[in-house]
């Protein structure tokens, strides 16, 4: 399955890549290329312009802006964030998720922009994205830049709600200070594949040993990632243990699960309630599901 | 695209070692430009979408889908393929050793992007060496003849030499 | 021969080098020169009439050469549709592809036509240039809906759906049903998805210009496939020569002369180019064969003691939209289904009814997994319903030593009674206990339940009879040179062929393994060959290659003698000498071909043929049978519906092991397909029978983090009906993997009202039977 002919541009700086995108009505942008590279190879995408954002300088990076924001650029190599000893120690979850994304090879190209853009139900970094309430943010040649917040980042399946001149050019996380219990689980067939259903969750106490904060995401359930809000709700006020985190996963059986005919919406409701049981007992159960920042 | 041009550029890159220059359409994804462009057939093609991992090259040290990548983004590039294991006398690697004292191969078509993909493994001095590990490391990497079982002995003997060797524990 | 010098070690293979240093030459990796690169249009509907192809923008587009279709080859081809493999006086006419879709097209799939162009790239942009008009006609994806009456019909030309129906039976199983103690009803489904050996199909056909034809197939059967061209051509032998290159993996679908083999053979004459064709992985998806689905309902009946008294019932075998070669598939299954133990009374009915799909043929197992899948599920019942231990219900009723050679009522498709030969298989299955330490099972169970999850642990036989016929062949020539060439029509997949023939030739000329040449697939070497499959090649090329080497040997040996003045049996063959024992008077076995060669005007030596070089074409007189006792441990996760197997263990008999590492990396190999079967592969098709499963994303193959370590013991109960006393292994692995991890999914959940009747089972498969239960 050879890709179909394209006209191919490597522009080397960010407005370069606006410009052209904003001048072409069926253009793609190359990230990492291990979803559409893959969707080329298979003809499912025909684009007559191909924009390889892979030479753009200043596109990838860790920074830390002030008052702690973390600033990730959307070129960033997922496997640079795997080992970026700074994430590890401030937003540990990250890292997690990430070895659970694909195999070394695609991690090795695929970018957190690209996986971001994709935006596949059961992909790792939308949900991690979503749980932290990063701040998503894209630019065009005509309106320059602005911030999508990532509760509506997903427009509809696969779909985010950038333009089709915009580009994303970072995401901007707020990590969890003190201390943040936290897991992120996966059920999938295999080791790399995609979800069936994902549970992550961030959760902070009190002094008095309280939940003070908690932000749990599903990922595979509905067509984007979502927050079990209702869930989080539960939690607030409470003493961790058992049954409290059984009864905030118990909230996962009212969701809208996805259907289709590889994994009915039951199935996938009823994986949700276990997995955010299960990622809420492991946060709690090892040193290695606390972290202090 | 309607009109009928051919979208190709000049590349420059190192590939096992040599500076190689051609033209290529920019189409043309890496693994296919290292077979046909530059004769060096060692990688295989098993599905080009990314799943089976018989594609995987070095590109700048890191393991990567040959199928994955075009080949003019590998313009100035620093390109690894199976070929370039072997010693210049000859001298099959430790891996590659490895492989054969153990059978890790009986078709062989996998065996390339699995020796790439351990290339990059043998390189990194930190990881902890089990055979999880090196299970979840093949995890990008099909095999339909072996059932994995003598690809794992023999990449945690190599792994371990490799390591002994250069001073390190296990 | 006295003790065996390379019969029976782990050499280290000869064919690793080059394919470690990636110069080993897979088809896309010969030289193509100035080939025409081929991309097939494929049907889009799994039934149509084709009403119009318009090609005339896709033949403007640039580097494209030509566009055949089925009319465009009939000034090239002498027959239209596909001569059927294997001979039949029962199946029915118009069952067989042609090389393109003539007018109607039966699967999503089905080429159509072929576009050469100058690259892979552009013939596919000008295929998605073709205007296709077709007319949708009615589909039918299942076979139990296809073999009823009143079912639209698979293809319009047929009077009927139904391939075959035939009924396997012996004994008076209906009597032994009404004086059983205990009885017990399956319904099982059983699905095997496709071969997905890593590189695909694929052909590249040369003419030399002076009307003959070179085609280099990946394929597991060159001899056969050159029969197919000459036919379909309407050439003979000499003008047509197929060469194996290396060829990575086959597991059955490449044993089979497929219509784009014979398109790109037809297109190269016609347009006097060379034409090259790789598979891509979707067209393996869409037009590859596959086993895929068969439905059976079998009843089981035992006595009060759990002694089988039979097993009655029938299976609906999903034959896809053609049958290329033969129903083996659906034969073998039930033929297979008493496996190793004693079934006094048998009967099932079978149909093989068509389908919209690609065609069913073997992948590897052919079958056999799914009759031992049946015995094995009706044993546990058996079990269960008697009361009786798992194991101790497969001890009474194994065949035994005492019984051997044990002739079943069942026979082989040429005839012949199916009869196992030898094997002591208690002990074997006493073995495996021993090996996945079933005693120490409870302890692990209980450590498994305080991490959550079910621990389960089974046991199941599965055996195939292997070294098929009716013959094979080899030749061992020594040159001038002294070297020593070893000539096969067997086929080399992977599998090691060539270090085990090697082996064996070594075992009788003294010289070592890596110093033979060794040349399989190539149908100008060799006459004549039946290719890989059906776990044949050790038993049937093996022998073929003992036989050769050994009348090389005695040729050696007659003319040594003379050389040294000595008596033959004084002399031993040692590292390509012929030297008198206990001396240091030798001759190197070069020296002796040049004596064998001779030279004008001076008589050879006494007694001596010409040249040093012995044809054998063994013919085996028998089905050899080898058991395989396999045990599996899982851990189920209730919640998820997941199974993890965690142990498995296997003893095998697989004769006498010609090179033991050898034998265990095909059982690796099998074992993990095996899985795959057991718990991943589903290729699935819609009711319009669409292909729903068409990447490596959507069907999973077993990768390494799923794999438990393996314990695998070789056995030896040499075959009495080989001179080599071997027995094929190929398959062996993967026979009774579903039925073991099914029945250890069933102990660790330990419910009656649970029942793993379906393969492949997926956690979804799971959750709903736990919730229907």
């Amino acid at each position: 399955m050879k890709c179909g002919p394209f006209r191919y541009h490597a522009p080397t700086e960010l407005g370069e890549a606006l410009e052209l995108l904003g001048g072409m009505d069926n253009a793609k942008a190359l990230a990492g290329g291990q979803s559409l590279m893959a969707m080329l190879n298979l003809r499912y995408a025909m684009p007559d312009d191909l924009i390889d954002l892979n030479r753009i300088t200043g596109l990838a990076g860790v920074e830390e802006e002030p008052g702690g924001v973390i600033r990730i650029g959307a070129m960033t190599r997922q496997r640079v964030l795997e080992r970026h000893a700074g994430l590890q120690h401030s937003m540990p979850i990250l890292r997690q998720a990430l070895l659970q994304v694909g195999h070394i090879q695609t991690r090795n190209r695929g970018t957190i922009g690209g996986s971001l853009c994709h935006l596949d139900p059961a992909a790792e970094q939308p949900a991690i994205a979503l749980l932290y309430e990063a701040e998503i943010e894209a630019a065009s040649a005509a309106r320059g830049s602005r911030r999508i917040g990532m509760a509506d980042f997903p427009a509809f399946y696969m779909t985010p709600a950038i333009e089709p001149d915009e580009l994303v050019t970072a995401i901007r996380f707020r990590p969890w200070l003190g201390q943040v219990r936290h897991c992120f689980l996966e059920f999938a067939r295999r080791h790399g594949d995609f979800a069936i259903v994902s549970a992550g969750c961030l959760v902070a106490c009190d002094a008095a040993g309280r939940i003070e904060r908690a932000s749990i995401v599903l990922g595979g359930v509905g067509s984007a990632p979502l927050r079990l809000v209702a869930g989080e709700a539960l939690l607030k006020g409470e003493v961790p243990g058992d049954a409290v985190f059984r009864a905030a996963a118990a909230t996962a059986g009212d969701i809208e699960a996805m259907d289709d005919a590889t994994y009915s919406s039951t199935y996938r409701r009823h994986l949700a309630q276990v997995m955010v049981r299960r990622c809420l007992e492991k946060a709690f159960a090892s040193e290695e599901g606390a972290a202090a920042a | 695209m309607s009109d009928t041009v051919l979208d190709e550029r000049d590349i420059a890159l190192t590939v096992n070692g040599r500076p190689r220059r051609a033209r290529c359409e920019t189409r043309t994804n890496l693994v296919d430009f290292l077979r046909h462009g530059l004769g060096l057939t060692g990688s295989h093609v098993g599905c080009e979408h990314g799943v089976c991992g018989a594609c995987t090259v070095l590109v700048d040290g890191a393991a990567i889908r040959g199928c994955l990548m075009l080949a003019v983004q590998a313009d100035g590039a620093v390109v690894e393929t199976v070929e370039s294991l072997a010693d210049d006398d000859g001298t099959l690697s430790i891996m590659q050793a490895a492989f054969a004292k153990h059978h890790a191969l009986q078709c062989g078509y996998c065996t390339p992007g699995i020796l790439m993909t351990l290339a990059e493994v043998e390189r990194d001095d930190t990881v902890e060496l089990s055979e999880d590990f090196v299970r979840e490391a093949l995890s990008g990497n099909l095999c339909r003849c072996t059932g994995y079982q003598n690809i794992v002995d023999a990449a945690m003997d190599a792994l371990t030499a490799i390591r002994n060797a250069k001073g390190g524990t296990a | 021969m006295g003790s065996a010098p390379f019969i029976g070690r782990s050499v280290t293979r000869i064919e690793d080098d080059v394919l470690l240093r990636g110069k080993a030459k897979f088809l896309d990796d010969l030289p193509e020169g100035d080939a025409l690169h081929a991309a097939f249009l494929r049907s889009p509907v799994a039934h149509g009439r084709i009403r119009h192809i318009d090609m005339d923008e896709a033949r403007a587009m640039p580097g494209v050469a030509a566009i055949l279709t089925f009319q465009d080859l009939s000034d090239v081809l002498v027959m239209q549709r596909m001569p059927l493999q294997f001979f039949s006086n029962t199946l029915p006419p118009d069952i067989t592809p042609y090389p393109l879709a003539k007018d109607e097209v039966l699967f999503v799939g089905e080429a159509i036509a072929i576009v050469l162009a100058d690259s892979r790239a552009r013939a596919e942009d000008a295929v998605g240039a073709i205007g296709l008009d077709i007319e949708d006609l009615s589909v039918v994806a299942d076979p139990r809906v296809s073999a009823s009456a009143g079912a639209p019909k698979v293809a319009s030309y047929r009077p009927d759906n139904l391939f075959a129906s035939f009924r396997m039976e012996y004994g008076a199983v209906d009597t032994a049903f009404d004086k059983a103690a205990h009885r017990v009803a399956l319904p099982l489904v059983q699905h095997r998805g496709a071969a997905h050996s890593m590189e695909g199909r694929g052909a590249m056909a040369r003419p030399s210009g002076t009307g003959e034809l070179t085609v280099w197939l990946s394929t597991q059967q060159s001899h056969e496939a050159r029969g197919f061209l000459v036919e379909m051509l309407g050439l003979d032998e000499t003008q047509i020569n197929v060469i194996a290159p290396a060829v990575g993996g086959g597991f059955g679908a490449k044993y089979l002369t497929y219509p784009e083999e014979v398109t790109v053979a037809a297109a190269a004459l016609k347009l006097d180019r060379a034409v090259k064709w790789v598979e891509d992985r979707r067209e393996h998806f869409l037009a590859a064969v596959q086993e895929r689905d068969q439905f059976w309902e079998i009843e089981a009946a035992c006595d009060a003691q759990g002694k089988l008294l039979g097993i009655r019932g029938s299976m609906i075998h999903d034959g896809g939209a053609y049958v290329p070669q033969g129903i083996n598939v659906a034969f073998n299954a039930a033929t297979a289904l008493p496996g190793p133990y004693v079934l006094p009374n048998y009967r099932m009915e079978v149909k093989v009814a068509a389908t919209n799909k690609v065609a069913t043929l073997p992948v590897r197992g052919a079958g056999y997994p799914e009759g031992t899948f049946c015995m094995e599920r009706a044993l546990d019942a058996l079990a269960e319903v008697s009361g009786l231990d798992r194991v101790e219900i497969r001890m009474r009723n194994l065949v035994t030593p005492d019984l051997m050679p044990y002739v079943t009522p069942l026979k082989t498709r040429a005839g012949t009674p199916i009869a196992y030969d030898s094997g002591d298989f208690p002990v074997m299955l006493q073995g495996v206990l021993d090996d996945i330490d079933w005693q120490g099972f409870p302890e692990r169970r209980l450590a498994a339940e305080r991490k959550g999850l079910k621990a389960g642990i089974a046991v199941a036989c599965g055996m195939k009879g292997t070294g098929r016929g009716p013959y094979e062949s080899a030749t061992v020539r020594i040159g001038k040179s002294g070297k020593v060439t070893i000539i096969t029509g067997a086929m080399a997949m992977g599998q090691g062929l060539h270090t085990v023939m090697a082996q064996i030739a070594a075992e009788s000329l003294g010289v070592q393994p890596e110093d033979i040449a060794v040349i399989s697939g190539n149908t100008s070497s060799i006459p004549l060959g039946l290719g890989g499959f059906a776990s044949r090649q050790t038993v049937a090329a093996g022998n073929a290659m003992h036989n050769a080497a050994q009348g090389v040997r005695k040729q050696i040996l007659l003319i040594a003698s003379e050389m040294l003045e000595a008596a033959a049996e004084d002399i031993e063959l040692v590292d390509g000498m012929a030297r008198v024992a206990g001396t240091e008077r030798a001759v190197s076995l070069q020296a002796i071909a040049r004596e064998a060669y001779g030279s004008p005007g001076y008589a050879l030596p006494k007694g001596a043929e010409p040249g040093l070089e012995v044809s054998d074409n063994y013919m085996p007189t028998g089905l050899t049978y080898g058991m395989g006792a396999h045990a599996a441990e899982v851990h189920v996760d209730e919640e998820t519906g997941a199974v993890q197997v965690v142990r498995y263990a296997v003893v095998n008999d697989c004769g006498r092991a010609i090179n033991p590492m050898l034998v265990e990396g095909q059982i690796h190999g099998g074992v993990v397909h095996g899985l795959g079967n057991a718990l991943f592969e589903y290729m699935g098709y819609d009711d319009q029978a669409q292909p729903t499963t068409t990447t490596l994303a959507d069907y999973l193959l077993v990768s390494a983090p799923e794999v438990p370590r393996m314990s695998v013991r070789i056995v030896e109960y040499p075959s009495p009906k080989n001179p080599l006393g071997v027995k094929g292994v190929g398959e062996a692995g993967c026979l009774p993997v579903a039925a073991v991890v099914a029945s250890a999914v069933e102990d660790a959940l330990g419910r009656s009202d649970v029942l793993v009747r379906k393969v492949p089972l997926g956690p979804q498969d799971l959750f709903e039977l736990l919730r229907a239960g």
